[in-house]
């Protein structure tokens, strides 16, 4: 099975996501004798090595795509490829803000339907099944492709581990984007990234969330410090986010990051499916929320019933005691 | 001005849901309008009200006639509405879902701009915005989360991993639009009332020219459903305050502090 990976580049390298999805793909065209190839919309020039060297055997690039979205620029070129007679079996999307868009161009120009966020994939002879969540990850639905592929699949950050298999430089091949027409004519003008201190809340070991049950934005501060004082990284429920409290950098949930850290510790949280989603991978749970009857205190494995004000400033205090 | 915006009437959320016989969502009790959609009929309200004319109108696609969930929308001051209900559908992906409301907006001819949420609340599949944009050979902005409308243009902040991107786009276009990005109104109790007799056209896949559709036009295949390992369940505790120290005790344990 030959498999295309859409790859994502960050600070010049590939992200984890595009790392997670080669490697996957790595094992999976391995096993049946295919190759894997990454997608690159942009130069491939600063991550072309490491794509190699978790399993690309052959790159793809656009080029510079000059302030167009990559959801239409993108697919067009994968589309000119494949037009042009290298058609994979599969194609592995990222299920983030560029790999959606770029899959749903993909999948009407294709005439192909998409399977997103999913969690794990399979491949017995031509079948290819992919795994979904639903009901806040309680239940687990499995479905496979039917018709003629490509077959294209996103898939949630941290479903697979993110191993160099030791492939050697690949084959950079250029994929032009095509004239776009009227459909390419959105235009990106400016940049702005949104800087947040400490370490990043999708790697960060410990991740300490508030929710609605903080009160007022003002308190969010204790989430910030309680961070700190154990070198975590601070998040967010969907509804404080909503609310402008903080950016939505800080979200964690179905639309937010996706953290797995050895400790979550969630204050004032109720657990609602959209945040659940996000979070309950996490190795160890702790949550604090005045409602006992919470969702959150059914994944917990430490629930302190009990109001946020009282056991935030006690435990804040606690350990800056102990320096 | 004139705005379609995409509604997708849902099951409601804060109830239990259910997987009906052939393993996809129950859809046959009452269904509300998906809250993440009333954003952008808020929004669309506001930028027809800032364009000093025009109107907005509805686009869903529901199974039995439902109109309940576009009521709601049309009480908070949508003009009319299309509805594609059909027997027919029930099992269409995201892909014909897409091609359904792009022959639905194209009988109800067009728009300057047609608004969607970045994704349902029920099936979150989130890419029909973008399918639909492909469908009508329209621009799109995802993940729009401001919007302002100059004329003829659409100046957009963009949400990204990092933070936003300013993007400029010519009408007409498609744009998803994210949560939180506005504050949709509450139907007044004049808006329920006229809501009632403001008209919403019923379509059928057939009077839209698509097809197959259903089970017969999707790429794929339900093949199990399986329940996931459950946590086992932890310490709940009732804060007598001294519950802090037992997180402290906690943290100790697992080496962190």
């Amino acid at each position: 099975m030959n498999i295309w990976v859409f790859a994502q580049e960050a600070n010049g390298a590939p992200t984890s996501g595009t790392l997670e999805l080669l490697c996957k793909a790595h094992s999976l065209a391995s096993g049946s004798g295919g190759k894997v190839t990454a997608f690159v919309g942009g130069s491939a020039d600063s991550i072309a090595a490491a794509l190699g060297e978790f399993g690309a055997s052959k790159v793809y690039a656009t080029g510079d795509l000059g302030g167009r979205l990559p959801g239409v620029a993108v697919s067009a070129a994968m589309k000119a490829v494949i037009d042009g007679g290298d058609s994979p079996d599969l194609i592995m999307f990222a299920q983030n803000y560029a790999g959606r868009d770029v899959m749903s161009r993909l999948s009407v120009k294709l005439d192909r339907t998409v399977l997103t966020n999913n969690v794990d994939i399979s491949a017995d002879g031509g079948t290819v099944s992919v795994t979904t969540p639903v009901f806040g990850g309680n239940t687990l639905v499995t479905t496979s492709f039917s018709g003629p592929g490509p077959f294209l699949a996103a898939f949630r950050p941290k479903s697979f581990s993110a191993d160099p298999v030791g492939g050697g430089a690949p084959e950079v091949v250029a994929a032009p984007v095509p004239d776009l027409g009227s459909a390419g004519a959105a235009q990106v003008t400016a940049v702005h990234v949104e800087e947040t201190s400490g370490p990043k809340l999708d790697e960060a070991g410990i991740v300490v969330s508030g929710g609605r049950g903080l009160g007022e934005a003002a308190n969010y501060q204790m989430i910030e410090t309680l961070a700190k004082l154990l070198k975590g990284a601070p998040g967010a429920s969907r509804a404080i986010v909503d609310a402008g409290w903080v950016p939505f950098s800080y979200q964690v949930g179905q639309t937010g990051k996706v953290v797995k850290p050895s400790i979550y510790i969630a204050v004032g949280i109720s657990g609602a499916t959209q945040h659940m989603v996000g979070m309950k991978g996490s190795k160890n749970i702790i949550a604090i929320n005045k409602d006992k009857e919470a969702p959150i205190f059914g994944i917990a494995d430490l629930g302190i019933v009990g109001d946020a004000h009282k056991v935030m400033p006690k435990l804040i205090e606690a350990l800056q005691a102990r320096g | 001005m004139n705005v379609i915006v995409c509604v997708k009437q849902i099951p409601d959320p804060n109830l239990p849901g259910a997987l009906g016989a052939d393993n996809t969502l129950k859809r046959d009790g009452k269904l509300i309008l998906d809250e993440s959609d009333s954003y952008g009929v808020e929004m669309a309200l506001q930028l027809v009200d800032a364009a000093g004319g025009g109107e907005v109108s509805l686009v869903s696609m529901a199974p039995n006639g439902e109109v309940s969930g576009m009521r709601t929308a049309l009480a908070m001051g949508a003009a009319k509405g299309t509805l594609i209900s059909d027997p027919e559908l029930q099992g269409s992906d995201a892909l014909t879902t897409a091609k359904v409301l792009g022959a639905a907006i194209q009988r109800m001819g067009g728009a300057d701009l047609i608004i969607a949420a970045t994704e349902s609340s029920d099936g979150y599949t989130g890419t029909v915005p973008e399918q639909l944009a492909e469908v009508l050979g329209l621009p799109s902005v995802t993940f729009a989360k401001k919007v302002v409308i100059n004329g003829g243009t659409l100046n957009a902040d963009r949400q990204t991993e990092d933070g936003y991107d300013e993007v400029v786009c010519p009408l007409p276009a498609v744009i998803s639009v994210t949560a939180g990005v506005v504050e949709p109104r509450y139907p007044s109790f004049k808006g329920i009332m006229a809501a009632k007799s403001k008209p919403v056209d019923t379509v059928t896949a057939a009077d839209l020219g698509i097809s197959p559709v259903g089970w017969a036009g999707a790429g794929q295949a339900i093949v199990s459903v399986t329940q996931a390992e459950a946590r086992a369940a932890g310490e709940i505790i009732e804060d007598d305050g001294e519950g802090y120290a037992k997180i402290v005790a906690f943290l100790e344990n697992l080496k962190v502090i």
